[in-house]
């Protein structure tokens, strides 16, 4: 094992000059914005100071450079050929990156074991701004707008034996902003469903604490109406000794776009994250993650699967993994997998690694795109299964890896469903 | 009684190099309740045989014919040819990852019929067939083939026999990989299968071993795509003390002798 650590570790380790033209250890050089600053192999390291609401800092090729503020003003406009931009469409966000989000908020209503306390809050309540601090434009302008916001909170040492379902229902189509913060008090246990249903076009931001020794899974499920545009910003600090399980499901929606991070506070963290999405034609499906190894002996493990079917169905999928100096023992694991059914979709991934300590467990990542195995399917059809019921099998088979994760019946059951009705809608 | 029966088969494959002729007219008549043995060195085309008779997308048919109680086979689609009651036994069975075991089997056994077996039955049946082949209950929940040792896949293979009773089945190196225990669980099983449906059976082998368990009435040698010598369980015992090398002439000689090599 000693050997394989240091032969990973080798990859983040900085060296005079890229390999191949238009790459660095980073990866590629992809936006033009990159390509100015990624002479230096580690342009991050200059502006990490100034990130965490300065305002100085500059995009560049190391995730913890990211420029972070709560201001809107921070952000310049955006073009499109931003790193973090460059595959979503801007002409299809509805003004959430550019327009003052004055719109109704989706209405918030939730339900839950009478233990967990639910209160809405105005800008100022102390819990806001616990967790994250917007790492994008959409994100503080969501930030800069909205008026009050859900809080829930599971009280310490609570066992939540049902889980608590916070239905997030659209009523309008004029850009709005929403603000949920979900506290897991020290040793609570619990479920949240984020269930986004109705019409929308909505930048949101989710603040997720996981206090030490809590565990917490959210699912945030997307099944939108097809009009609906949304952003979601999921935040999530990780406190010593806490568990989070993270599940994001995208179905319907025009555009959607999730960003969820998870950064360790202490050490002994664990996270997972799981994501399964289905683009139809003409979706737009995009999930970013982060996970932030800033403390030593936290454990991540991160798998998101898609299935895409029909002209310009489009799905996005990009992890940044980060394990910095200190973060000594880290184990961590990400992968990307993407099933292609019909000609036309398209499916980017890029699974990013930076590792900046050659003293970890593990760090890996994997990245997959194709379609339906012919090996696969001539199996089950050698059997007498028909074509159609055998890629339905092979397909529900492949996105039931992360539905299994969920642990809840009643919504494992539902998912299930929708996938049936997604596979039943091009008969694959 | 049914037959199945192969008229002067000619299969190509397209290669890098080109198109390769792998079979070169290849004849062969099947009745129901007879059990027929496929023997011969490595590439010789034996595995091809079984593969085009499943209907494997790889193996191109230039001429000739297989029929299935005049029933043309040919153009049938794969999953059409299963449910007419032809079973490939497979060399190398594939994992098909988050599809369980029971789910396909169940799956498979309802598109064979026509109609979903009684869950009841069922259920008893695949436990009973599952524990005469000496695989774990817990395989039921597992995904077909993943993670299976070779020896389990070929159980699992024979399983599916068992369980589907199909006309005819075709095992393509079922024996190959497997301890002597094993060979005589999957034999056993093939020989149920055998006399409790009146199955044909095409056992397709390099060795002569699984022939003390399975007993053919016709051996069939086969060399370069063809049928260079046929005859009763005797062939088998000669073959078993002479090797292939007899056969050695012309193309057929490199690989005869590779694989003799290999054998010793």
């Amino acid at each position: 094992m000693t050997e394989i650590t240091t032969e990973k570790a080798r990859i983040g380790a900085p060296s005079a000059q890229p390999f191949i033209n238009g790459f660095t250890e980073e990866g590629e050089s992809l936006s033009p914005i990159n390509v100015a600053t990624s002479k230096a192999p580690l342009a991050g390291q200059a502006v990490k100071s100034h990130s965490h609401g300065g305002g100085v800092g500059i995009p560049d090729s190391s995730r913890a450079g990211r420029l972070t503020s709560y201001n809107l003003a921070d952000f310049k406009p955006l073009t499109g050929l931003e790193e973090d931009w460059r595959f979503t469409p801007l002409k299809r966000l509805r003004g959430l990156h550019s327009a003052v989000l004055a719109g109704a908020a989706p209405t918030v209503t939730v339900s839950g074991p009478a233990q967990v306390t639910v209160e809405t809050v105005a800008r100022g309540d102390k819990r806001i701004g616990s967790a994250g601090i917007p790492e994008d434009r959409v994100s503080a302008n969501a930030w800069e707008n909205f008026s009050e916001a859900t809080v829930i909170t599971v009280p310490a040492e609570f066992e939540a034996g049902a889980e608590i379902t916070v239905v997030i229902e659209g009523t309008s189509t004029e850009a709005a902003a929403q603000h949920l913060v979900i506290v897991a008090e020290k040793f609570s246990k619990a479920v949240v469903v984020l269930d986004h249903q109705g019409s929308a076009v909505v930048s949101e931001n989710i603040e997720i604490v996981v206090e030490d020794g809590a565990n917490l899974t959210v699912v945030s499920l997307q099944e939108w109406n097809a009009d609906a545009v949304h952003a979601s910003s999921q935040q999530a600090r990780i406190g010593r000794d806490a568990k989070l399980k993270h599940v994001v499901v995208s179905l319907g929606g025009d555009l959607v776009r999730v960003t969820p991070s998870a950064r360790f506070t202490a050490p002994g963290g664990e996270v997972e994250m799981y994501g399964l999405y289905f683009a139809d034609a003409g979706q737009h499906l995009e999930q970013r993650l982060f996970v932030d190894h800033a403390v030593a002996n936290c454990t991540s493990n991160v798998l998101y699967k898609g299935a895409l079917q029909g002209r310009n169905a489009h799905a996005v999928w990009v992890g940044d993994v980060l394990i910095r100096k200190e973060a000594e023992g880290t184990d961590s694991y990400e992968a990307n997998r993407n099933l292609l059914l019909t000609d036309g979709a398209r499916a980017d991934s890029v699974p990013n690694l930076e590792i900046e300590t050659g003293l970890i467990k593990g760090a890996g990542h994997a990245s997959a795109t194709g379609r339906l195995d012919d090996q696969h399917l001539f199996y089950l059809m050698a059997r007498g299964i028909p074509e159609d019921v055998a890629r339905r099998l092979v397909v529900r088979g492949f996105l039931h890896e992360i539905i299994q994760q969920i642990k809840v019946p009643a919504l494992e059951e539902r998912l299930t469903e929708a996938v049936e009705r997604e596979l039943a809608v091009t008969n694959n | 009684m049914s037959t199945l029966e192969i008229k002067d088969l000619h299969v190509s494959i397209d290669t890098e190099q080109g198109t390769k002729e792998i079979l070169k007219g290849v004849s062969l008549t099947i009745k129901t309740g007879q059990t027929h043995a496929i023997m011969g060195p490595n590439g010789s085309g034996k595995s091809t045989l079984a593969s085009t008779i499943a209907g494997h997308p790889r193996y191109k048919v230039t001429s000739g014919t297989i029929t299935l109680d005049g029933e043309d086979v040919l153009a049938m689609t794969v999953d059409q040819r299963a449910r007419a009651g032809l079973f490939l036994a497979m060399q190398y069975p594939v994992e098909v990852p988050g599809v369980s075991m029971t789910n396909f089997l169940r799956t498979a056994k309802t598109a064979i019929d026509g109609e979903a077996p009684k869950l009841r039955t069922w259920t008893k049946e695949v436990k009973a067939a599952m524990a005469q082949l000496r695989i774990d209950a817990d395989f039921a929940e597992r995904n077909v083939n993943e993670g299976f040792s070779g020896g389990e896949k070929k159980r699992v293979e024979i399983l599916q026999l068992e369980l589907f009773k199909p006309k005819f089945a075709i095992l393509d190196e079922t024996d190959s990989g497997l301890d002597v225990d094993a060979l005589k669980v999957v034999s056993e099983g093939v020989n149920r299968a055998h006399e409790a449906g009146n199955m044909g059976t095409l056992l397709i082998t390099h060795y002569t071993r699984i022939l003390r368990y399975i007993k053919p009435e016709f051996v069939h040698v086969f060399v370069d795509g063809q049928v260079v010598e046929e005859g009763g369980p005797e062939l088998a015992d000669r073959l078993e003390e002479e090797g292939y090398d007899r056969y050695a002439t012309g193309a057929g000689a490199a690989t005869i002798a590779a694989a003799a090599a290999a054998q010793a």
